[in-house]
């Protein structure tokens, strides 16, 4: 094998060598990973798809803080028994204004992409108060601190500018009234109209039971909440795949 | 004046990080900046003890040998320490799962404490080690002292700065949810400066080599480092809210982020776990067997197939998933291609015993360096087996998965890095031997039987959890609900820690056996029979 004999050239030259790795260990990632921004079916726009609300994405990054993560994840095969369990399978743009990704790699406990709407806020805050209240087999731990603690709202703009400068489509406007609508949509006593107008089926009231503060608790429910419910898939038609 | 540029640099990076707290955006921010202030206050202090204000002198030979050795010692210190802290989290973790009481919250809930589990053993154990290890073995195979001097040193303490940072942060619930890849964008930046320093370092020693050849373990070695910092740059790419906050929005999104992160997860595993722990292989199997490589040949093909085509297997992790059809099966496809070179590899390390077999049965390091090779093997199978489209549509989401990454890290990495450090440690440190050999071959059945436990609970936990999912009935419906599959589990958990608790115990008579070692103390014990030559009795 004449070939491997002039391997004694790499072998003998440091440059050649880590030229050589580099060359080898990028083609793959490049092939992979670059039509994935053009292609069709990667970056297509489906009808019911905005930008989180100021509260969702809080709470949005609660989720994250917490490593929800680890033990749930947001992705729905298309296999029978998914769908029948969780809801119809997950689609390419419906996280594609999630900055990262949420789909998770484990399943502890059950997937959550269509969880949104599914229980009630009580459900939820005692859920995430004492699991095992409402679920006795369950092994998730306590988030009871969630509902004592504060949300930070004054941050919230720059939340927003972050995400419009890595490609979410906020609006000057939302970004214009970003902290308002935070507090208005933990309020059920505010004036929606202008939220509602911007992030349209957001789900507005208090999600923790106690209106006088926002906790981060409302923030969290806020997001859980709205967790696959964008996309309309009632009027999905099951035999010819076309909604 | 000795230490005084660097006093400077880590008094003025405290000085920084006060200001950090001082202006920080958000609490976790200003909460890290405490932790990092204070570590670097006490790293001011330290050097203050050590400055020396006597004019430069001739640099006087820290080692006989004239090879830069003392930051390998630190190395190796530093990879026993972490490895036993980082199996104890494991061990935590796992015991978390099976009683969720133990979840303390909100800093030691489970969603913060398993990235603390990963990264120590990966990053700190396994990082230690291979940045250790190479810096030891690109020395001897070049016959070159290391290059930049103290920039070596830079590079120990610049990354015990990085798991530091990264460990309090997760706890503190500062996060990017990248698994692997947790640490937010003020430590990713730290750990790229780091790193760019490693790859001077190792570099440059093998462009000052005294030998023709560039040996088969800096290949990987080399391919290890370079790769990674492909990875951890572009898997990385984010835009922080502030400056002064903790918080950044990661540059891709759905879809094309996912792709992204397994493109680094996958090769996090391929690189950092295998190739750089290959290089390992490569060079203390043939020095405790005292045998040359297997093949010239097998290693060349070995090494460019298997880095070319491990970057390809990253889609593997997203099967069925909204990823598009094709990107599925080119990752499936190589993931299966992936398991010819793997087991190229494992037959090289193995064959090189050619001759010295017998050493399986005297010789407890190289009897851990063998069973190393041999989990290598068994998890390069099951790794392509588990990326068959069909085979992943039961395992993912499982603790299959979970078991399958174990079966690797524990028995693969874990054991070869056990080989290597029981290898160095009389070496570096002037010893005649290791404390006590017997101590080395309870930690190998601890070690290897743990394994056992932990990979074959959680093949049965993560097949159960599959077939409980989809299990219908007669009557087409579903037959269990989510909460039944996860009550079910509950044996195999338990199982599983006291799995993890055996790993640990000899993790934990390794560290005797290292300390034991360093101070120069030697156990008076039987020898393991067939390690010594017997004299035959005249006729």
């Amino acid at each position: 094998m004449s070939l491997l004999n002039k391997h004694g050239i790499i072998e003998r030259n440091a440059t050649l060598l880590f030229v050589g790795s580099l060359v080898v260990v990028s083609i793959g990632g490049i092939v992979e990973i670059t039509p994935l921004f053009y292609l069709e079916n990667t970056i297509e726009k489906v009808e019911g798809m905005r930008p989180y609300s100021p509260l969702e994405l809080a709470g949005r990054d609660i989720y994250i803080r917490e490593g929800c993560y680890t033990c749930h994840s947001q992705m729905i095969r298309p296999f029978r028994d998914e769908v029948e369990r969780y809801g119809h399978y997950s689609l390419a743009a419906e996280s594609m204004y999630d900055h990262p990704f949420q789909w998770g790699s484990k399943r502890t406990g059950p997937d959550l992409a269509r969880v949104g709407n599914r229980y009630s806020n009580e459900w939820h805050v005692d859920h995430l108060i004492e699991p095992r209240s409402v679920v006795p087999e369950s092994i998730m731990p306590s988030y009871a601190f969630l509902a004592t603690t504060p949300l930070k709202v004054a941050n919230v703009t720059a939340h927003l500018q972050a995400n419009r400068a890595v490609g979410v489509p906020y609006t000057d406007d939302m970004i214009a009234n970003a902290q308002a609508d935070l507090l208005a949509q933990a309020d059920p006593e505010a004036d929606t109209s202008g939220l509602e107008e911007r992030y349209p089926k957001v789900r507005i009231g208090d999600f923790d039971g106690d209106p006088a503060v926002v906790t981060e608790m409302d923030a969290l429910v806020s997001y859980l909440q709205m967790l696959g419910t964008l996309v309309d898939f009632s009027t999905y038609d099951e035999a010819s795949g076309y909604r | 004046m000795k230490y005084a540029f660097e006093t400077i640099a880590v008094g003025i990076g405290a000085f920084l990080a006060l200001l950090g707290v001082a202006f920080a955006k958000d609490d976790q921010f200003q909460a890290h900046m405490w932790v990092l202030f204070i570590v670097l206050l006490a790293g001011t202090v330290l050097l203050l003890r050590r400055l020396n204000f006597s004019p430069v002198t001739a640099q006087t030979a820290d080692d006989k040998s004239g090879y830069f050795d003392e930051v390998v010692r630190y190395g190796i210190i530093a990879t026993t320490i972490w490895g036993i802290v980082g199996f104890l989290v494991g061990v935590i973790v796992a015991f978390q799962l099976a009683y969720p009481d133990l979840n303390i919250e909100p800093w030691f809930n489970f969603g913060r404490t398993r990235p603390l589990h990963t990264s120590a053993v990966v990053f700190a154990f396994g990082g230690n080690a291979l940045i250790a290890t190479s810096l030891y073995v690109v020395q001897r195979t070049s016959r070159a002292r290391l290059f930049g001097g103290d920039l070596a040193w830079f590079v120990f303490w610049g990354y015990q700065l990085f798991i530091v940072m990264a460990a309090t942060g997760y706890l503190l619930g500062i996060t990017q949810s990248r698994e692997y890849a947790e640490p937010e964008w003020y430590v990713d930046i730290w750990l790229t400066l780091v790193w760019v320093a490693y790859l001077v370092v190792f570099m440059g020693t093998i462009v000052r080599r005294k030998e023709p050849h560039i040996y088969v373990a800096n290949w990987f070695y080399l391919a290890f480092i370079i790769t990674i910092a492909m990875l951890h740059i572009v898997n990385n790419l984010a835009v922080p809210v502030s400056f002064l906050g903790s918080k950044s929005y990661s540059l891709f999104s759905g879809v094309q982020d996912a792709l992204t992160q397994w493109w680094y997860g996958h090769n996090a595993v391929g690189f950092f776990l295998t190739a750089g722990f290959l290089g390992m292989m490569y060079y203390f199997i043939p020095k405790q067997a005292n045998r040359p490589v297997y093949s010239y040949r097998l290693s060349i093909i070995h090494f460019w197939s298997l880095i070319f085509l491990y970057i390809w297997a990253g889609p593997h992790h997203l099967h069925y998933t909204a990823l598009p059809d094709w990107a599925q099966t080119l990752g499936m496809v190589f993931s299966i291609m992936l398991w010819m070179p793997s087991w190229g590899g494992m037959i090289n390390g193995l064959m090189t015993l050619s001759g010295a077999w017998d050493k399986i049965r005297t010789d407890p390091i190289i009897r851990m360096m063998v069973i190393a090779v041999a989990f290598y093997g068994m998890s390069t199978f099951e790794g392509p087996m588990m990326s068959i489209k069909a085979v992943n549509s039961l395992s993912h989401y499982t603790d299959w998965t979970i078991g399958h990454v174990h079966s690797g890290a524990l028995g693969w990495v874990g054991m070869i890095t056990f080989g290597a450090v029981y290898y160095l440690v009389p070496k570096l440190w002037n010893r005649p031997r290791l404390y006590s050999m017997r101590l080395v071959n309870w930690h190998f059945w601890l070690a290897t039987l743990g394994i056992v436990v932990y990979a074959a609970v959680l093949w049965v936990a993560g097949i159960q959890q599959g077939l409980m999912w989809r299990e219908y009935d007669d009557q087409g419906f579903l037959v269990f609900s989510f909460a039944e599959s996860v009550a079910a589990m509950f044996p195999y958990y338990l199982l599983r820690a006291i799995g993890g608790l055996m790993y640990l115990a000899g993790g934990i008579i390794m560290g005797w056996n290292v300390l034991m070692t360093i101070l120069g103390h030697e156990r008076d014990e039987v020898p393991i029979p067939g390690s010594e030559p017997v004299l035959q009795p005249a006729e």
